[in-house]
């Protein structure tokens, strides 16, 4: 098995090669065969792969070494994979929610000129996302994250033709690699102190060689974290994630909503000994996943684009993770990776149809009573809302949002705050989304579909609805069901959490947070359900604006970083320092022209020269 | 004899190339691809026959040149000068292909610079003499004149006394730092040679030692070249034709890089150890200001020049870093970004065949037309701003984490260069291929020549990106060699003995 | 004989010879530059027979002689280019002749 994983890579990989060689040449189908297929291999020797981990809590890591990539100067990277019970989750949900995209995606972009660059770019990301989350040491992983950064910009960036799409991506990109930055002096910091940049082994010597909360660890950390906040848009650098909409749905929901933007997630959960051995930026951490889902959501509340909502919602959602990674809930923010993955995906899959089927139409005003021309577009969104709001009990959504909530009072490292903001981000998600519900499938038709999406796009859908039900049931809390598989197979790589003892019991936490989720509901059907005038009076408040802008984000850096750095290139634009050497040639030239007055053709003057010479010399003769 | 014969094959291929090219174009190009291929080839058979590359000098050759001076014709060459060469013979052929329809007046004479240019870096990555190095610096210099002064753009007169200026007074410096030296060794020793192997670890004054040394620098630091003297670059890169771009980014530059790794640090060990500091500075300066200034540009030659003040800026950087690491990174540069560079080029040239112009403002939305030139673009953009996978970022990575040994301060400040290049590179694509479509007449794809051209280049950037190993492995051996001499020499006298001051009198002893 | 000191004979010489210079620069008829400079070769001359006196040697003399000679055949030349001078001008004044005169040059 072991020599069999670099396969989950290399299916994608190939079928990149494949297509950007020759994708102009090929037929749409054989385009289509490539693309699902490779993917849906991955998923399957994924799966292969992954029984051992199934099956038992003691299973160990499968690890492959393809080549020794760099070996010079002292340091060395293989390009090797690692697969463990976390790289496992991931990969799972990468190539299965992914190959589900891909399948999607053949009827979506079926009218596109572009059909073949697409998915060229899509197995592109796929491939890299899956280095990303297998690869053994922090090189090849860097290499992973910079290469779903790079598909992330295209496929923003997709429709080139509209400048508009053009400034999301560089947006995109921009951002991200500020936070690549971070990371990969962060790397420097770590290959300095141990000599190595294999996972492995800097997760077994850090503890030796570094005290919890030393400046090169919390040094360390703070870099790491940096990646993490730029790749999983969270603060400060979440400006680029609601901008990246203007990708394809597909891209929005594969990148931007199920994996690239939870690789900093991934980051930390894998680096987890060096965030535990700085506790500052552990809680760092939690508080900014906290001030972020807060920050978020109430944006989410503001948007009329269809997909704004998401997007931010979706930022919001990996705040919660980073919550949970941040007060030592390693599990349970895995657990909602994998359940947001599902439903998110969902919901960006639905809103593609919806908007593709309403000609292009994104905002959700323009939407309404679609709940009868696309029924099953209406169910399945109904049931990814239902996740994402953590309808108590029925959702996936619940389950994962359930433990991270009360893992944040119950942690060793977690504190009531933290719960007060995951609770009201709680609210206001149930709140924004069944907004976003009502709006688009309730009331009057205001732009009638074109026709009813096909089998393509429709079995996807019901897939991951499914997922967003079932998904949860693996993992019960402990007053419920004795089930806990996944932090079960969690448990082999990451640290159990501690929990101090406490008086309030679990369920008064269930029990408020499910109450919250119903509050939000109630009061959106009452806002929403039937056209009030709540909605247009709200739209022209000052609050209404600030919480659109994203509270005013965008604005800030623009002022901060952008237009300075604009305005300095342009004022410099030829260079000032040309202007030194052009001094210098301009100088030689003004001797040039002064002196060309004694070249006057004229005899006398130059006998005058020869006598003045003369006497110079005599002078000068006579005196030295 | 091999090594004279790579020399001699490139000014016979020149001068006969400038003869036949009076009756017939075809022939005279024909003539100058097969010298460089033939230069290739033997270079291509050295590294394949693999004996020597591990220990030390693969091929020496001596001759008497002079001999009351102490000049010799000693051309020598190791793992590193391999990798130079063969980095030379490559983009030679690409420069001869390039120029195959875009030059067509007076072709065999420009073959002949063509030639006489290559024939000069060749020099330059061989002689282990200094007055020999000085002899090919100069070589290359003038053919390189010509070529942008007869064959440019617009402003080409401007540019190429510019060029010629800057390269020609800091040669002059580093002539007289030669010629110290001489002098130095000469006092302190009784020899008088110019012999590179007999002056390293000459004794001397550390006050002398830092002004032989600058003086050295004056001319490679020009080259590189180093902010701020890098005023010549822009200009000469913008109105050179496609193949003098391409000659002057992937090649001349890198004889900087070269003459301060195989002369500057072993000849002057504890000055350049005293002078790094300094020396990093202007690698951050050069990496950090010619980003700033790549963006601001509107002329696309004029960007991707000043791309290469950045890049060659990490190589100023990784030199003073004085370690292994960083040394191996530079090597990496050095072949990585000559092949992205000379790649944009290229493009830049093709781009303005088509569309007549350079301004940026003009073009727009060209994928539509030419996905196969977006496609390879977006490959060496990518490049550019150090896209893993490519060879770009494993040098610049080793760079920077070497530079992370000796400073951690401008390493970081170093890696804001990388935010910046990313966002010069992406306004290339942005620009050029993306946005709205603003040319109103159709524009041909890649003809097979031009794949050709791209596709080489193509695969040796992703060669240098996922196996850097084996290009490493060939220059690990020479750099340590010369790291040790640094770091076992102490070559300084204690300036108490300060009984000679002047070291222009001659003493013909 | 009345002996006169040698600085006075070559003050006399040095006072002729600086007759001529200023001549020559002054003078914009180019045929009395020609004669100016005919005096300072003659007070050349002078400062040799001067110096030949002084020494007792016939050297002075025979470079006097020399002199001579040189400045005869140069007059000649300069006559004839004289002649050509007003054949092309029509006029005899120096300044005339500025056709070496350095024009602007074009900017690169």
């Amino acid at each position: 098995m072991n020599d069999l994983i670099f396969l989950i890579p290399a299916f994608p990989l190939t079928g990149f090669l494949v297509m950007a060689l020759a994708g102009r040449y090929m037929s749409r189908s054989l385009v289509s065969w490539i693309a699902v297929g490779s993917v849906t291999l991955s998923a399957v020797i994924t799966i292969m792969a992954g029984i051992p981990f199934l099956r038992g809590p003691n299973s160990t890591a499968i690890t492959s070494l393809i080549y020794t990539w760099i070996d010079t100067g002292g340091f060395k990277a293989d390009i090797a994979l690692h697969m463990d019970a976390l790289s496992f989750v991931f990969c799972f949900v990468i190539t299965f929610v992914g190959a589900l995209i891909h399948l999607y995606s053949v009827e979506f972009m079926k009218d596109d000129e572009g059909f073949a660059r697409f998915f060229t770019y899509m197995n592109l990301f796929v491939a890299s996302m899956l280095i990303l989350v297998l690869a053994d040491n922090l090189l090849l992983l860097y290499l992973g994250w910079e290469g779903v950064g790079l598909c992330s910009y295209l496929l923003i960036g997709f429709w080139y033709r509209d400048p508009g799409n053009g400034y999301a991506a560089r947006k995109a990109f921009i951002v991200t690699r500020i936070g690549d930055t971070f990371m990969i002096i962060g790397l420097f910091l770590l290959f300095i102190s141990f000599n190595t940049l294999h996972i492995d082994q800097i997760l077994k010597m850090a503890p030796a060689d570094w005290e919890p909360g030393s400046v090169k660890a919390v040094a360390a950390a703070i870099l790491l974290l940096g990646g993490a906040l730029g790749k999983s848009a969270q603060l400060p650098m979440q400006t680029w994630l609601p901008d990246a909409m203007a990708g394809p749905s597909p891209v929005s929901a594969l990148i931007h909503a199920a994996t690239m933007v939870t690789a900093g997630v991934y980051l930390i959960a894998r680096m987890h000994t060096i965030f535990t051995l700085a506790p500052v930026v552990q809680t760092a951490v939690a508080m900014i996943g906290a001030a972020t889902l807060l920050i978020a959501g109430f944006s989410a509340f503001a948007q009329h684009d269809l997909k704004r909502v998401l997007a931010y919602s979706t930022i919001s959602q990996i705040g919660y993770m980073f919550l949970a990674l941040g007060v030592g809930a390693w599990s349970a923010a895995i657990f909602h990776f994998m359940t947001h993955a599902f439903f998110k995906a969902l919901l960006f899959l639905a809103a593609g149809s919806v908007i593709l089927l309403l000609h292009e139409e994104h905002d959700m005003h323009k939407m309404g009573g679609l709940k009868n021309r696309l029924p099953v577009i209406f169910i399945t969104f109904l049931v990814g809302g239902a996740s994402l709001s953590a309808l108590p009990l029925v959702t996936a959504g619940f389950y994962s949002k359930d433990q991270i909530l009360w893992l944040t009072w119950a942690s060793d490292t977690g504190s009531k705050w933290l719960w007060i903001a995951g609770i009201i981000g709680a609210f206001v998600t149930s709140l924004y989304t069944f907004r976003m519900i009502f709006l688009t499938f309730f009331g009057k038709v205001k732009t009638e579909p074109s026709h009813r999406p096909g089998l393509l796009m429709t079995v996807p859908l019901i897939t991951l609805a499914v997922l967003s039900v079932v998904g949860g049931f693996v993992e019960f809390p402990g007053n419920m069901m004795p089930v806990q598989i996944f932090s079960g197979i969690i448990t082999t790589v990451l640290p159990a959490i501690q929990i101090h003892s406490h008086d309030i019991p679990e369920w008064v936490f269930q029990v408020i947070s499910g109450l919250m989720t119903i509050m939000g509901i109630l009061l959106a059907w009452r806002l929403f359900y039937k056209p009030s005038p709540f909605e247009t009076v709200f739209h022209k408040s000052r609050l209404n604006n600030f919480f659109y802008s994203g509270w005013g984000f965008d604005g800030i850096y623009d002022a901060l970083f952008v237009n300075p750095f604009v305005w300095l290139s342009e004022i410099n634009k030829n260079d000032f320092i040309d202007r030194f050497y052009n001094l210098l040639a301009g100088i030689t030239r003004l001797f040039n022209s002064l002196l060309s007055y004694t070249q006057n053709g004229r005899l006398r003057w130059y006998a005058m020269g020869l006598t003045a010479g003369m006497v110079i010399i005599l002078v000068l003769m006579m005196t030295l | 004899m091999i090594l004279v014969i790579l020399i001699i094959v490139l000014m016979a291929g020149g001068i006969l190339a400038w003869i036949v090219g009076k009756r017939n174009t075809f022939l005279a190009r024909s003539i100058s691809v097969v010298a460089v291929l033939t230069d290739l080839a033997i270079t291509l058979s050295i590294l394949l026959r693999g004996t020597g590359i591990n220990d030390g000098w693969i091929i020496e050759y001596r001759a008497v040149w002079i001999e009351s001076f102490g000049i010799e014709l000693h051309l020598a060459l190791d793992g590193l000068s391999l990798l130079m060469l063969l980095l030379t013979y490559f983009i030679g052929t690409l420069s001869v292909l390039v120029s195959w329809k875009e030059i067509n007046e007076n072709t065999g004479f420009f073959h002949f610079n063509l030639m006489w240019i290559l024939a000069g870096i060749t020099g330059i990555f061989l002689s282990l003499d200094l007055f020999l190095f000085y002899f090919f610096w100069e070589v290359m210099l003038i053919p390189m004149y010509f070529l942008i002064g007869i064959w440019g753009h617009e402003k080409r007169v401007y540019a190429s006394y510019k060029f010629f200026i800057f390269t020609q007074a800091s040669g002059l410096l580093m002539f007289l730092a030669i010629l110290g030296l001489y002098m130095v060794h000469g006092r302190e020793t009784g020899t008088y040679t110019f012999d590179y192997l007999q002056l390293i670890g000459t004794p001397m004054k550390s006050a002398m030692e830092m002004f032989l040394m600058l003086g050295f620098l004056a001319a490679f630091l020009v080259k590189l070249p180093a902010v701020p003297f890098h005023s010549w670059l822009p200009d000469a890169h913008t109105e050179a034709p496609t193949a003098g771009s391409l000659i002057l980014a992937a090649l001349m530059l890198k004889t900087g890089a070269y003459g301060l790794l195989r002369f500057v640090v072993p000849l002057f060990p504890d000055a350049a150890e005293k002078f790094a500091p300094a020396g990093m500075i202007l690698g951050v300066a050069g990496i950090l200001y010619g980003a700033k200034l790549a963006f601001a540009q509107t002329d696309l030659k004029r960007l991707v020049a000043y791309t290469s003040v950045n890049h060659m800026g990490f190589i100023v950087l990784g030199v003073f870093a004085l370690n292994q690491l960083a040394w191996q990174g530079v090597v990496m540069q050095i072949i990585a970004h000559g092949i992205s560079t000379g790649a944009l080029f290229i493009i830049a040239g093709q781009l303005a065949e088509r569309l007549h112009t350079r301004d940026l403002s003009k073009m727009g939305g060209l994928w539509n037309q030419i996905p196969a030139m977006g496609a390879i673009g977006l490959i060496f953009v990518m490049a550019s701003l150090g896209l893993p996978g490519l060879g770009n970022f494993i040098a610049e990575f080793l760079t920077l984490a070497g530079t992370f040994r000796s400073s951690i301060l401008f390493t970081c400040l170093a890696s804001i260069g990388l935010i910046f290049a990313t966002v010069y590179s992406i306004r290339i694509m942005q620009k050029v291929f993306y946005g709205p479509q603003k040319v109103d007449h159709p524009i041909k794809d890649l003809t097979l020549r031009e794949s050709l051209i791209m596709g080489s280049l193509v695969v040796v950037i992703f060669y240098l990106g996922i196996f850097p190993q084996s290009v490493m492995k060939m220059s690990a051996p020479v750099l340590d060699r010369i790291l040790k001499t640094e770091e076992i020499s102490g070559n300084t006298i204690p300036d108490k003995n300060n009984t000679e001051s002047n070291i222009l009198v001659y003493d013909s002893n | 004989m009345v002996t006169v000191s040698m600085e006075i004979q070559l003050a006399l010489a040095g006072l002729l010879f600086l007759t001529g210079l200023v001549g020559l620069l002054v003078r914009r008829n180019i045929i009395f530059m020609l004669m100016s400079i005919e005096i300072m070769l003659n007070s050349a001359g002078l400062a040799f027979v001067i110096a030949g006196s002084h020494w007792m040697q016939a050297d002075g003399q025979v470079m006097f002689i020399f002199i001579l000679t040189v400045s005869a055949a140069e007059v000649s030349v300069g006559l004839a280019l004289i002649l050509q001078m007003f054949h092309h001008y029509r006029t005899l004044d120096a300044d005339a002749l500025n056709r070496l005169l350095d024009k602007k040059k074009m900017e690169n």
